[in-house]
């Protein structure tokens, strides 16, 4: 090694040592210890006793882990494509020359901005079933509505609308990777007669392709650990009969509510492979729809 | 004459017709969903000044009979509502100078140094970004325990100071794209490492570094998980806690809880209105690939 290459080594590894040393207290070793955790019975308040594989056979039987887990991707199922789908036309809309853009912007915005406790308030005057504003627009159409979060049925539904009230971060990282497209492209999808549709179909969604693999990674991982809203606004342990039970909810209140943290560190550690295996699947079947400029 | 074909209009005529009629429904359809994203806003604020009887009521009363700002005074007055703002502003200010500092000093080194192992250690990085915290959260309480740190603000502010890798990327992307000759130039100088970092970099940063700057205070305004299993004596709880802890208490007061509401959002749309451009720019950022 020459002079100038161990500088280099000194001076690299010297601005990335706060960060090395954090992943070391922080990460690696919490993973280590989470995972022997996960093969303990532990409760902090004695110390951890090996068990071997019980509490993940334990979880094969547990009907609460098997509910939260049907929660979650049912609501992951409806509140990811659409919420890509509503965030995606929101910045098609603003993508075009219209006047007022940074106007429409930052309210569409808005709602995003809004802290976690607050919104869930919010919503939950909002879904009130006797006096709520919602209810009353559709009693307006005639339909006489649940009292949403009250009810076994719709307290996941009420959720999944209530999250497509602030999409703007995904909306903003569609619309830079919009804005980016070049306007060439449009023109001479024009000139070979394709209206507006053919546009989207052929010029705008293969273009921001890699914008919409990133979006919907994002999605999967924060979506996955939904547990502020249904924690605030549904009531009891877990919504109306456990209908809100989402996964990160039942592993808070398996961990700090009745301190069997063995069993919630092996929650936490199926949560991550089902995270993981989504976001590589979802890398797979786009690997032949995601068009990078430039890259091959 | 009048029985020859009528010209076709020139098509730049009609295109300009076509994109009036376009910019039309494109106007509406924007008003209309601007007014559904609005909506709830003017709800909360509207609840929070009126009096119960326009409360509960049907249909709802769009505008109040009468304004009630009491309503404010009333619910600050039930909970500790200045001490929990106190104790939230410590952690967050507390917390965003860590991230800051950290977070610029370590995307310096990955973006601008080069030195063996630093693509591995930057797909570590990446990689972590995929990491959901449930899986660090029950050790990470357990080390806090051990440390006697439970009931203190240190297991909120003490991570910060080690950076964050969402804005040790963003960081990074912004300083890949400042021009390699102004740091030759300051290395030709004589500048240390240290010194070009903080005398050419940072100060040509200014719009990254406010970005993770709003980013790192809305984070800590925003919170509500991190204090819960933290924060559980009176006198160390964040205002998210205590909203909610309101809630449990006076479930039915929502005027006191709107007006509640209506404080926690208002700081961050102020905020949010005078560093819009860096925010937006920030956002995009981080959807850039690396």
């Amino acid at each position: 090694m020459t002079k100038a290459e161990k500088t280099n080594l000194r001076n690299g590894l010297l601005f990335v040592s706060p960060w090395i040393v954090g992943i070391g207290c922080f990460i690696l070793y919490p993973i280590l210890s989470s995972l022997y955790h996960s093969l303990c019975d532990y409760s902090v308040l004695e110390p951890p006793v090996f068990i071997g594989l019980t509490n993940y056979i334990d979880l094969a039987r547990d009907q609460i882990f098997w509910k939260s887990l049907w929660n979650t991707f049912f609501y992951a199922f409806f509140a990811i494509p659409l919420g890509l789908a509503i965030s995606l036309s929101l910045a098609l809309l603003l993508n075009t020359k219209i006047r007022g853009l940074a106007f429409y912007r930052t309210i569409f915005f808005l709602p995003s901005l809004v802290p976690i406790v607050a919104m869930s308030m919010l919503w939950m005057w909002i879904f009130n079933g006797q006096y709520g504003v919602l209810n009353y627009f559709l009693s307006l159409l005639g339909i006489r509505a649940p009292a949403w979060l009250m009810n076994v049925h719709w307290s996941k539904p009420a959720l999944i609308i209530m999250s497509f009230w602030a999409i703007g971060y995904s909306m903003v990282i569609f619309l830079a990777g919009l804005q980016d497209v070049p306007l060439s492209l449009y023109e001479s999808a024009e000139i070979d007669g394709a209206n507006f549709l053919h546009k989207i179909r052929h010029v705008t969604i293969p273009m921001i392709s890699p914008v919409i693999l990133f979006n919907l990674i994002m999605g999967i991982i924060w979506t996955f650990q939904i547990f502020a809203r249904p924690y605030i606004m549904t009531p009891g342990p877990g919504g109306p009969a456990r209908s809100t039970t989402f996964y990160t909810l039942y592993l808070f209140q398996t961990a700090f509510e009745d301190l069997r943290m063995g069993y919630a560190s092996a929650m936490a550690w199926i949560l991550f492979l089902i995270i993981l295996s989504l976001t590589l699947l979802a890398i797979r079947l786009s690997k032949d729809r995601v068009y990078y400029a430039g890259v091959r | 004459m009048s029985d020859t074909i009528p010209a076709p209009k020139p098509s730049h005529v009609r295109r300009m017709r076509g994109t009036r009629t376009k910019n039309a429904v494109t106007l509406v359809i924007m008003i209309v969903v601007g007014i559904t994203f609005l909506l709830p806003f003017y709800w909360m604020v509207s609840t929070s000044f009126k009096v119960k009887t326009d409360i509960f009521c049907v249909p709802p009363k769009w505008i109040p009979s009468q304004l009630r700002p009491q309503n404010y005074t009333d619910a600050l007055g039930y909970f500790p509502f200045f001490r929990y703002l106190r104790n939230t502003v410590t952690i967050t200010v507390f917390s965003t100078i860590g991230w800051l500092f950290s977070s610029a000093m370590v995307a310096y080194g990955f973006a601008r140094l080069r030195f063996p192992g630093r693509n591995v250690l930057f797909y570590v990085l990446l990689s972590t970004m995929m990491l959901p915290p449930q899986v660090t959260m029950v050790p990470l309480f357990v080390i806090f325990r051990t440390l006697g740190w439970v009931d203190t603000f240190y297991p909120l502010i003490i991570p910060a100071y080690f950076g964050s890798p969402f804005f040790i990327f963003l960081l990074r992307q912004y300083f890949l794209g400042i021009p390699q000759e102004l740091i030759d130039a300051a290395r030709i100088d004589g500048s240390s490492e240290l010194g070009i970092f903080s005398r050419v970099i940072l100060p040509l940063s200014k719009p990254a570094l406010t970005a993770v700057g709003i980013f790192g205070l809305m984070y800590g305004w925003n919170d509500f998980l991190g204090p819960l299993i933290y924060l559980n004596s009176e006198k160390a709880k964040t205002v998210a806690l205590g909203l909610d802890a309101f809630r449990t208490f006076y479930g039915t007061d929502w005027q006191g809880l709107m007006a509640i509401s209506t404080l926690m959002v208002i700081p961050v749309v102020v905020i949010f209105f005078f560093a819009q451009k860096y925010f937006v720019r920030g956002i995009a950022l981080t959807g850039m690939k690396g």
